[in-house]
């Protein structure tokens, strides 16, 4: 019990010192101290519930990347028939339950048509996208693999997830956090924003910007009962549009997506006034929007957004410059907004807000200036406790318990960690707890010196018997920590860090720690009887 | 130097004497948790239950205007709301629940969050907003999933855990223990109607470490004194199994305890249910460890036998041959 050797001593002082020096650098920030800035730095990051921020989490549906694709297959199935040449003439087009079929006009075109399809079916990857099979001999039906639904899904979250960050950079906050999260969510979490609506308007668009033609031969009470002219669809008009509440049809072909710009920004028509936004296409999408505008002049066409229509002008002349200006009843902020979206790039999916935390910054600070004052409080109580109980030993476990926190709150550092609220009252119970080792091995001498035995041996005994009951005790303490990681969202898991790491520091303290330093006491002092 | 000493030594009360009338309370209060959680239910919080949570300070009232909030936010046509303080006059949360039907919408929760903010915001320029919580239907659904699985895994592994490192019915009873502690928790929350979200069940999680904790010591105690006193009758030897122990469970139940009263106290309104589920199954999990774990080891038979190593073949074979059987 009294060998210490040197080397001993060494490693624990070495590890001791080592992960309580990790923890001066956030006990210099918190306490509002300049750390060193040649010193290494490691910090605890505070939780969003503690520094203040929104966490977000976002949903896609998964059933809008499948019907987008089905729809997408419609129209290079036509686009492949028409080029073809000789064209294959194809009709009963339809989409739906999970897969896309149409018919040949002529069963003798089967083979080319599947020929041309193939490049198309097998995709990028070394499973097939497509599965085809041919019924009655003339019908085509196209279904998606299991492995053509996965990668999609994979393709769309991954730029769903860079769309999101760009956009996120145009708010100029520092350090957003964006991750991909299981098959189809995305977590956001920005520290520190001052406008949380701001970021969920943001993402909440899908900024999907297409040009269409307006279908000038569909009857008009056709169109607002919502029956489409074969070739053509409906959209409703926006909200917040002079034409709000009803409907335009547009043709379903030959229209201009959003995908093809290079800028947008909002700005204000100096002629009357509105709020517009002005995008500028590449030179691939100001080339079809040349061809479009200068074969239709005269007629509308529809600008859609999100599948709302915003507004439908006529085409007065052909615009060639690549550039066009869209207005439709904005206010500064909604054009501002639609502006870094279409910069952003359209989501190839919409997303959902599914999940919303957001905290004040006053309440953060508040909150860790109450929850420190009830750690010191809390940490006093238990010194006076423990002195007034145990004498000397109580001395020793107060020692340890310091080296504990500031351990725990290195380690944290070291690991860049995060401190949530739950957490403080981590630290709390920790400080409680930890002097449970302590508890035992302290009562387990005084019972040995009742028994009789010499100091040495009592003293001796009460760590080697109280060990077993602690090794047991933080070991299953252990298992249901790790449950407590498995479960629940980020503050809780902070709750979790806490809570594991500190048993094992409170062992290392408790009991390897105050066992050098009585050891050492003993060797010295040689009483022959103590004060427990 | 005289030290404080909340225990007399050589304490010598009979625990387990009362042991039938208090396992009987356990089960009456196992039950009547129950009995509670399923007719009265848990008051979920947005975690669990879905929907929007907002907490306002108003800096510049003596008190926030809690019933035109509640009529304010109650005439947006989302059900009747929860407003209530909120760790102080000036600050209250106001809860909507989802409505009916909602649950599936992904969007519906944060939708219902942005106007009740901004119905706020035009009425009470005034108002700061301290934080929002809005969750989806689908999520709640997944929180509650993963609570239970947390809590039922959590159980059981220790069980096995301590199957392994004891016997088998240690294990059983610190699993009916541990059952006890979680049951009467929620037993608490449900006739409390305190708010039952993410950080309780993390504060349940916590009460079944320390539940253990206490268990444990009983329990290596009690294998210790088997070991050391064979002809003892087990009711005897569990009351001194905690006799000798209860100086370190009062002990250590109070450090802990004076260490959360300041957090219940002081600390932030948002830990408040969770510090107050810790500090309640600390006296729960103490009780437990001395009224459930002891008393079931009686009923399921535990012997000194049970630590001691039993005759191996081999010896027997030796035994045997040297003619002594």
């Amino acid at each position: 019990m009294l060998e210490f050797p040197l080397w001993k001593k060494l490693w624990l002082w070495g590890l001791t010192l080592a992960a309580a020096a990790l923890s001066l650098p956030s006990l210099f920030n918190v306490s509002g101290l300049d750390w060193p800035s040649s010193l290494p730095n490691p910090q605890v990051n505070l939780g969003l519930d503690l520094a203040g921020g929104s966490h977000l989490l976002l949903e896609a549906k998964a059933e809008d990347i499948r019907a987008q694709r089905l729809e997408n297959m419609e129209e290079t199935v036509r686009q492949l028939m028409r080029n073809a040449r000789p064209r294959i003439r194809i009709g009963d087009v339809s989409t739906g339950d999970g897969r896309m079929s149409f018919m040949l006009d002529s069963a003798g075109d089967i083979d080319r048509a599947r020929g041309l399809l193939e490049p198309v079916l097998q995709g990028n990857t070394l499973t097939r996208d497509w599965d085809l099979s041919v019924v009655d001999g003339q019908r085509i039906v196209l279904r998606p693999t299991a492995a053509g639904i996965d990668t999609a899904l994979d393709d769309a979250m991954e730029s769903a997830t860079e769309v999101v960050r760009r956009r996120i950079d145009e708010l100029g906050t520092r350090e957003p956090t964006i991750i991909r999260q299981g098959d189809t969510r995305i977590v956001v979490q920005v520290p520190g924003l001052d406008d949380p609506e701001a970021l969920k308007s943001l993402l909440g668009q899908t900024a999907k910007l297409e040009f269409k033609l307006v279908d000038l031969n569909a009857l008009p009470e056709n169109v607002q009962a919502g029956i489409a002219p074969p070739g053509s669809q409906i959209f409703p008009y926006a909200a917040g549009t002079p034409f709000e509440g009803r409907f335009e049809a547009v043709r379903r072909l030959g229209g201009i997506g959003g995908g093809n710009l290079t800028g947008a920004q909002a700005g204000v028509d100096p002629t009357n006034n509105q709020n517009v936004v002005n995008i500028t296409f590449d030179a691939q999408g100001g080339a079809k929007f040349a061809k479009l505008t200068r074969e239709n002049v005269g007629k509308p066409f529809a600008i859609i957004l999100d599948g709302e229509v915003i507004s439908a002008p006529n085409i007065n002349e052909p615009i060639l410059g690549g550039r066009a200006q869209i207005a439709g009843s904005f206010t500064s902020e909604s054009a501002n907004n639609l502006a870094i979206s279409l910069r952003s790039g359209a989501l190839p999916v919409d997303l959902a807000i599914v999940e919303e935390r957001t905290v004040g910054p006053d309440l953060g600070a508040d909150s860790i200036r109450k929850g420190l004052l009830a750690m010191a409080i809390g940490s006093l109580a238990v010194v006076v406790l423990m002195i007034a109980s145990y004498g000397r030993f109580g001395i020793y476990s107060t020692i340890a318990l310091v080296f504990n926190v500031l351990m725990l709150l290195g380690i944290m550092a070291g690991l860049n960690a995060t401190l949530t609220l739950p957490g403080i009252a981590g630290f709390v119970i920790t400080i409680g707890a930890a002097v449970d080792a302590n508890v035992l091995i302290n009562e387990r001498i005084r019972e040995e010196r009742k028994r009789g035995r010499k100091v040495i041996a009592a003293v001796e005994t009460g760590y080697k018997e109280a060990s077993r009951a602690i090794w047991d005790a933080n070991l299953t303490n252990f298992i249901a920590g790790l449950a407590l990681f498995a479960f629940g969202s980020g503050p809780v898991k902070g709750f979790a860090v806490v809570l594991v790491g500190g048993l094992f520091t409170s062992v290392f303290t408790g009991v390897m720690l105050t066992r050098m330093w009585v050891a050492g006491w003993l060797r010295k002092a040689r009483p022959s009887d103590i004060t427990i | 130097m005289k030290l404080l000493k909340l225990v007399p030594d050589d304490t010598n009360i009979k625990f387990l004497k009362l042991r039938v009338p208090f396992f009987v309370l356990s089960i009456v209060l196992i039950a009547g948790s129950w009995a509670a959680v399923l007719t009265q239910g848990l008051n979920f919080g947005v975690d669990f239950a879905g929907g929007q949570e907002v907490r306002l300070t108003f800096e510049e009232r003596e008190q926030a205007p809690i019933p035109s909030l509640r009529e304010l936010v109650g005439g947006l046509g989302y059900g009747e709301p929860v407003v209530q303080e909120f760790g102080g006059p000036q600050s209250v949360s106001i809860r909507v629940p989802l409505p009916e039907g909602a649950e599936e919408t992904p969007g519906a929760a944060t939708e219902i969050g942005n106007q009740v903010i901004a119905a706020i915001a035009k009425q009470y320029p005034d108002a700061r907003t301290d934080g929002n919580d809005t969750v989806s239907g689908k999520v709640a659904g997944e929180f509650r999933d993963s609570a239970i699985l947390a809590l039922v895994a959590a159980m059981l592994a220790v069980a096995i855990y301590i199957w392994v490192r004891f016997e088998w019915q240690f294990g059983v009873g610190a699993l009916f223990a541990l059952f006890h502690d979680v049951s009467v928790t929620l037993g608490l929350f449900a006739i409390t109607q305190w708010e039952f979200g993410l950080q309780i069940v993390a504060a349940i999680l916590a009460i079944i470490g320390y539940s253990l904790n206490d268990t444990i010591v009983v329990y290596d105690r009690i294998r210790e004194n088997l070991k050391k006193f064979r002809k003892m009758p087990l009711p005897e030897l569990l009351d001194l199994s905690v006799n000798e122990t209860l100086a370190r469970t009062i002990m250590t139940s109070l450090t802990l305890f004076v260490a959360l009263i300041p957090l219940l106290v002081f600390g932030p309104p948002s830990l408040f249910g969770m510090v107050a589920a810790i500090t309640a199954g600390l006296f729960i999990g103490t009780y437990s460890s001395i009224y459930m774990a002891g008393p079931l080891l009686i009923w399921m038979g535990v012997t000194s036998n049970s630590f001691v190593p039993t005759e191996s073949a081999a010896d027997r074979q030796e035994k045997i041959a040297r003619g002594e059987v």
